[in-house]
């Protein structure tokens, strides 16, 4: 969609608000450029896709299964075509010839168990939620109505729910599958035995990654516009992959790619949860073409909790092997990753992505990573911000902070002792990954000054020995990440079905305007101001001039969309490389205007001038303007100095950072209270200061919440027992604290703006500041672990105990098995052993 | 069907309507407002907040037909339409990056203006807390907390709101 600012009167006051740009040689990198996004946005002049109206528009509501795992001997969605308004009511049976199934692009290994996903159940549903039947009618009331008259018959099936109960195959989630492990992943850097071999201290513990529900505020929404007779179709979504939703479209629907278009008009956040393939937009599509009219679906939030996908859910078992003298020497990691119920677009490749950042900023001889995906009778699950990273980030963060607790160390001092030094960059990791650039001594000595380490840790012994009901604790985490996904070759080595690459194309109007088009397809990160910051330095023209297209596939034909804090480091990158080619085509045309020798041309602030004699000039909109009329242009040129650019990046982005979290533990209440978060962060060079900033307090709020408040829970029936916002804690201002950031910069060395992605960095680094803290806290009482989310009731219980807290003490709820026992202090082994 | 009657941003409308109609479909669906959106089924989001004879409400715990004779002011009658100028919660939010992705900004535009005619002073604790009812999943709630105050502070003649490209890390 174009970036729609609203001529005159709010686009106005805010350029006259803010600070005018022209072709002066003022940089925009690098300033706090407000938003070009948010006129509409504070207006309410917004394009969500549930605000599309259409004429003869028909509403779809779709019927889910209320069991976690059942046969279905009958269904029977006829009795709804009785209701008021109804056009249509299909079972699975109905449309099973034509929805097909739905695409799963990261086959990690060759041999993974990869089950048929049908968009409408037929023979079997495997969580609560699975969609089982579709109606249709004139309005969304009616369709949610005409519902209750479908008439299903369930023969239930036992639930799978814990994943070391699943891997035993008992219960088969998919019988025809003969097990419900789908995939054996396994890594090796360096000889993990023989580190350990030769270790004075090893250590293992086991976290647990609770399930999380990503809860963009927007829910999903599909609108689906046919032209039935040629076969076309529009379809706009709720999603984060315009790009990669219409390829998919094409492969399981059948219609041919050129026939389908996608729109993602505004989109409502994401955090993963709109990367990906969904039945419903499938469904929307097929339905649409039987009827000949558009049809939209809207999900409820409290469907979108069953229907759309989770994040996280894994079991950790780690152990690390260290020196006596603190020097880490090796670190295993065993996974059991929950799929949940069937495959969604990236499912099996989340943690995987994970694999590579145990390791995080620690040197070390031997690593070795295993990871095992298990199907349960949940719902599926799949990126949500982070995706994979923030589990590695808290297992390691986690871990080294018990090594360092283990050896009497201080924390920080630990960390030092092993992560990879300044100088030491580039630095090729234990995981094979080439960290190209990084500064842990800046970032960390900036954040301890600020955070006044010494001045806290002071303050926890004087608690501690006065035992006061209140205890401090501080909790370090010294991260790194893995993002601008991805280098296209890397992808491929992972099996991944697409590459990694964005697209960026810049046209000059006849009027000097710019036209900046991305593959990239924002739902809140702001790329139509950070895109024009980069665009009007490489071209000189002014911020308020460019207009930044995005997020249709018909004006925005390529691209590979918004994920892994990929658009700025890969699609960002790509609107400067375009902007250089426009300068040389450009250049061409003023030499011919000027009479001058390309080489003897210089380019700055937009302007083409004749070295020696810069009164003879032409500006880049004078050069638009003679492309456009095309009277003389030099011989053989064609009348266009517009260019394109398609950006393969040459390696993954390796923003770093470290967080502190102090904390209060009421020992009589088991609340915790966040004194202070202090997060320096490195992004490398920053294209908004002000965006950068909002991305990591959104991030770091989303970190904290998983540390403290967030958590699906399910019955030992398989019912999501946090079915709605009622029960699942999403926060609200007075539950989050304030945040102070501050920021390095160590530019990256593996694109020309020298920058690295900032999206997910918040929120892989918070989680273990903040359970480190906790735990921190409490270690006099014996406690050297909390369970996710650390409740109040948690937290006491812990200390009451001196355990992790155990499972959420909801009746019936049924967790992972062994979790509950296993986390107790580290054994400490010979060098023999 | 029942007969409404209601004044929406200025202009005033007469409808039959279903009993059961929630407002916020009655604003979206049948007056085509759809700058007021809906984020969840629970009323815990507050996405949908508006002013109901100038209280904030959210419009999804109110039948239309409850708002018989009403004032009701949408997103979409606050300003920046047609020759209105932005109210200062609008440019707040916007000077001090309140908003990302941008869909509870509506709602959260709607109760700040609420939270500061019963308290034009409040401290951040209390800002906070008279935005408990409204959730934003990206901004962690630190900038809407400094916009709320920027609103609040030019309400009183302390300062203007901030626009200018100066550095956001504070």
């Amino acid at each position: 969609m174009t970036e729609q600012i609203d001529a005159g009167l709010v686009a106005e006051q805010i350029a006259e608000s803010g600070e005018q740009s022209g072709p002066d040689g003022t940089r925009q990198i690098g300033q706090a450029r407000r938003r070009k996004e948010d006129a509409r946005l504070i207006t309410g002049q917004t394009r969500w896709t549930d605000n599309i109206t259409l004429p003869g528009l028909l509403h779809m509501a779709v019927l889910r299964s209320p069991m976690a795992h059942a046969r279905i001997t009958r269904v029977d969605a006829s009795p709804a075509m009785q209701r008021p308004g109804v056009m249509a009511a299909f079972s699975g049976a109905d449309l099973a010839g034509e929805l097909g199934s739905l695409p799963c692009a990261w086959p990690v290994t060759a041999d993974m168990v990869h089950p048929d996903h049908p968009p409408l159940a037929t023979d079997e549903v495997r969580h609560v939620g699975d969609a089982v039947a579709v109606v249709v009618a004139r309005d969304r009331y009616q369709a949610a109505d005409a519902l209750e008259a479908i008439e299903v018959d369930y023969e239930p099936l036992p639930p799978v729910l814990d994943m070391e109960e699943a891997l035993k195959d008992e219960v088969l989630v998919h019988s025809d599958k003969g097990t419900n492990k789908s995939f054996l992943w396994p890594f090796d850097g360096g000889d993990y035995d023989a580190a350990k071999a030769k270790a004075d201290v090893v250590i293992k513990r086991r976290f647990i990654q609770q399930r999380l529900i990503p809860n963009a505020i927007e829910p999903r929404c599909v609108v689906v516009e046919p032209i039935a007779a040629a076969n076309e179709f529009t379809v706009y979504s709720a999603t984060q992959i315009p790009h990669i939703l219409r390829v998919m479209l094409a492969l399981v629907t059948g219609v041919p790619e050129q026939k389908i278009r996608v729109i993602a008009p505004d989109v409502g956040g994401g955090f993963g949860s709109k990367l990906n393939v969904y039945a419903e937009e499938v469904i929307t599509l097929i339905v649409a073409k039987h009827l000949g009219r558009p049809v939209k679906w809207t999900e409820s939030r409290s469907e979108g909790y069953q229907a759309t996908i989770h994040g996280r859910d894994q079991i950790q078992d780690i152990e690390i092997a260290a020196t006596r003298e603190g020097t880490i020497l090796g670190l295993s990691v065993d996974l059991k990753a929950d799929m949940g119920a069937y495959l969604q677009l990236v499912t099996p490749g989340i943690p995987i992505l994970g694999a590579f950042m145990f390791n995080s900023i620690y040197k070390m001889e031997g690593y070795r990573f295993r990871c095992t995906g298990v199907f349960t009778t949940k719902t599926p699950t799949d990126a949500y911000r982070g995706a994979g990273r923030p589990e590695a980030t808290y297992a390691i963060e986690r871990i080294v902070t018990e090594l360092a607790a283990e050896l009497g160390m201080d924390p920080m001092e630990l960390r030092r002792k092993n992560w990879i030094k300044h100088e030491e960059f580039p630095y090729e990791t234990i995981a094979g990954m080439t960290y190209d650039s990084g500064n842990y001594e800046a970032a960390t000595d900036k954040a301890m000054q600020i955070f006044g380490y010494d001045d806290l840790r002071r303050e926890q012994r004087e608690r501690r020995d006065r035992q006061d009901p209140v205890q401090l604790g501080i909790g370090i985490s010294t991260f790194t990440e893995m993002c601008g996904l991805a280098p296209s070759r890397v992808l491929g080595s992972l099996s991944y079905g697409a590459g990694g690459w964005e697209m960026a194309s810049i046209r000059m109007l006849p009027t000097g305007k710019v036209e900046v088009v991305t593959g990239t397809s924002p739902h809140g990160q702001g790329h139509a101001t950070s895109w024009s910051q980069i665009a009007a330095d490489a071209l000189g023209v002014p911020f308020e001039d460019i207009e930044v297209i995005h997020g249709d596939t018909a004006s925005a034909p390529m691209g590979m969309d918004t994920y892994g804090s990929r658009s700025l480091v890969v699609g960002g990158v790509a609107v400067h490389l375009a902007a250089q080619k426009v300068i040389e085509k450009a250049r061409r045309v003023a030499a011919h205007m000027l009479e001058a020798d390309e080489g003897d041309l210089d380019f700055a602030d937009g302007v083409f001038s004749v070295k020696g004699s810069p009164e003879a000039k032409k500006t880049i909109q004078d050069v638009a303007l003679a492309t456009f009329a095309a009277h003389a242009l030099p011989e053989g040129m064609e009348p266009s100095i517009n260019a394109e650019a398609v950006l393969d990046p040459e390696n993954f982005s390796f923003p770093h950072g470290t967080h502190l979290c102090a904390v209060e533990v009421d020992t009589e209440t088991g609340f915790t209270k966040i004194r202070s978060y202090v997060a320096v962060d490195d992004v490398g060079n920053v294209i908004n200061p002000m965006i950068v900033e909002g991305q990591v307090h959104g991030g770091i709020a989303q970190g904290i919440a998983q540390a403290l408040y967030e958590e699906a829970v399910y019955d030992a029936e398989g019912n999501l027992v946090t079915g709605s916002l009622v029960d699942y804690l999403v926060p609200a201002a007075p539950d989050l604290p304030e945040f102070t950031t501050d920021r390095t910069e160590t530019p990256a060395t593996s694109n020309p703006l020298g920058v690295k992605g900032v999206g997910e960095a918040g929120t892989i680094a918070s989680t273990p500041a903040v359970i480190n803290a906790i735990v921190d806290a409490l270690r006099p009482y014996g406690i050297n672990d909390i369970r996710m989310p650390a409740t109040p009731e948690r937290v006491w219980r812990a200390i009451k105990d001196g355990s992790s807290g155990g499972d959420r003490a909801a009746a019936g709820t049924v967790a992972y098995g062994g979790a509950q026992t296993a986390v107790t202090s580290g054994d400490t082994a010979g060098g023999a052993e | 069907m029942t007969r409404v009657e209601v004044m929406v941003d200025g202009v005033r409308y007469a409808d039959d309507v279903e009993p059961r109609l929630l407002l916020v479909h009655y604003l979206r669906d049948t007056l085509g407002l759809v700058g007021t959106p809906i984020g969840c089924d629970t009323s815990n989001c507050g996405s949908c907040t508006v002013h109901v004879n100038g209280v904030s409400v959210k419009s999804c715990t109110m039948l239309a037909v409850q708002a018989e004779g009403a004032e009701i002011t949408t997103i979409q009658g606050l300003g920046g339409t047609g020759d209105g100028s932005l109210h200062p919660m609008q440019r707040a939010f916007h000077g001090e990056h309140a908003l990302q992705c941008g869909y509870c900004t509506p709602g959260m535009i709607m109760a700040a203006i609420d939270l500061l005619g019963e308290n034009p002073s409040p401290t951040d604790d209390e800002v906070r807390q008279g935005l408990e009812g409204n959730l934003c999943r990206c901004t962690g709630y630190q900038n809407i907390v400094r916009a709320v105050q920027a609103a609040a502070a030019e309400a009183r003649g302390d300062r203007t709101i901030d626009l200018t490209t100066a550095e956001a890390n504070r």
